[in-house]
């Protein structure tokens, strides 16, 4: 079996005395979209977070490939985060002062790519995902659906090995969600993306290749179809 | 919903008349419709002729009948064959999900496990309808819609159920 590209090893996390998560492991496979359910507290978003490198766990081991995410300083993995992930928030997370087109160059200019190539990958990137045309609006001007879809190219534009979707048409309608999770599995599917989808909805489970469920800061074990 | 199968779970626990099933069935599992006394009877018929039940004496019980049945070998078999097997995900299923998250209480068994089969075999025809949702035409996807909405209803129930199954354990033991 091939090597994991995400794995987590044991894993616990409190907030001052509530624990999130209490010793959960899980294996991500290289190109997989995993959908990870549980319900609310269950620890499934901290799971998230500590994957991503935004939380350092209290205890236990968490890898990218062969690196110890948690053993990495707090500027490495700001650094991988931007290099190598992708994020989709609930709630979007746009810059509301910036255009769409800004919204979206802005990994890449972070990364300090070239202003004229952040904009042609922006360009592409928002013709894709049905958002041609909406360039210079600002976060305030679009539609439920139209933000979240202008923060998944934003997730997609630096071409990301993974990306980190956290509820991410939990704000929407069926309609809006389903276009989200058309577009965003399948950009990720013809990117190669690793997608890790955390969600409370069957729905949106349903895109993934397999499901987990976090119970009680654990990844329950599951049976699987006879 | 299987019939038979919930007798034997009835069953399981200690041998019984027929009007006493009937009784304990129509508590727990008939609400509007009450079991039919005459297929109480022939469904007993039935599980004795497979071997699943026995007749065990014929001492009086509540009721008029005098048969008293116990559950066999074979029919804790077929139980627990039901029991752990994922029902086929469709509409409609929750009179039957009900009955097993029941008898599995009662008996002591995984209910929390047997929750969780059917919800991977749910989500694994979900998976299957929304790759059929997405491959089109409109008319097809909208069918697939409509079962994806009903197997959301049914999951939603399931992990409801799953994050109750002690206070229902302590509601309904006997």
């Amino acid at each position: 079996m091939t090597m994991p590209l995400l794995r987590a090893r044991a894993v616990a996390k409190s907030f001052g005395a509530t624990p999130a998560l209490r010793g959960a492991d899980l294996d991500v496979a290289a190109g997989e979209v995993l959908a990870v359910m549980g319900p609310s507290g269950s620890g499934k978003s901290t799971l998230l977070h500590c994957l991503a490198g935004i939380l350092r766990p209290d205890q236990g081991e968490m890898w990218y490939e062969d690196r110890r995410l948690d053993q990495l300083s707090e500027r490495e993995r700001s650094q991988l985060r931007r290099d190598e992930f992708g994020f989709v928030f609930q709630f979007g997370q746009l810059v509301p002062e910036l255009p769409v087109a800004e919204n979206v160059m802005l990994p890449l200019l972070l990364g300090g790519r070239h202003r004229r190539e952040a904009r042609a990958a922006a360009a592409a990137l928002l013709d894709r995902l049905d958002l041609a045309g909406l360039e210079r609006r600002r976060p305030g001007e679009l539609s439920g659906g139209q933000a979240q879809r202008v923060a998944v190219a934003r997730a997609l534009v630096g071409r990301p090995r993974v990306i980190f979707a956290d509820e991410p048409t939990g704000s929407l309608d069926s309609l809006s969600g389903e276009k989200v999770m058309d577009l965003l599995v399948d950009s990720a599917r013809e990117q190669g993306a690793t997608v890790l989808l955390v969600t409370h909805e069957a729905r949106v489970a349903a895109y993934a290749d397999r499901e987990v469920v976090v119970r009680d800061g654990r990844v329950a074990a599951l049976a699987t179809t006879p | 919903m299987s019939v038979p199968s919930t007798l034997l779970g009835l069953l399981e626990p200690e041998p019984s008349h027929g009007y006493e099933l009937k009784r304990e069935y129509d508590t727990l599992f008939a609400h509007a419709k009450p079991l039919p006394f005459g297929q109480v009877y022939s469904t007993l018929g039935r599980l004795e002729r497979d071997g699943h039940v026995a007749v065990e004496g014929a001492s009086p019980g509540a009721g008029p009948d005098r048969k008293r049945y116990a559950i066999t070998g074979s029919g804790v078999s077929q139980l627990e064959h039901w029991l752990a097997q994922a029902e086929q995900p469709e509409p409609h299923l929750q009179a039957t999900l009900f009955a097993k998250v029941v008898l599995a209480l009662l008996s002591g068994r995984p209910a929390a496990t047997y929750l969780d089969t059917q919800r991977a075999a749910h989500l694994e025809r979900m998976r299957e309808l929304t790759a059929m949702r997405r491959a089109g035409p409109l008319r097809q996807s909208l069918l697939a819609d409509y079962g994806l909405f009903h197997l959301e209803a049914d999951l939603r129930w399931i992990d409801l159920t799953a994050a109750r199954l002690d206070q229902l354990a302590k509601e309904i033991s006997r």
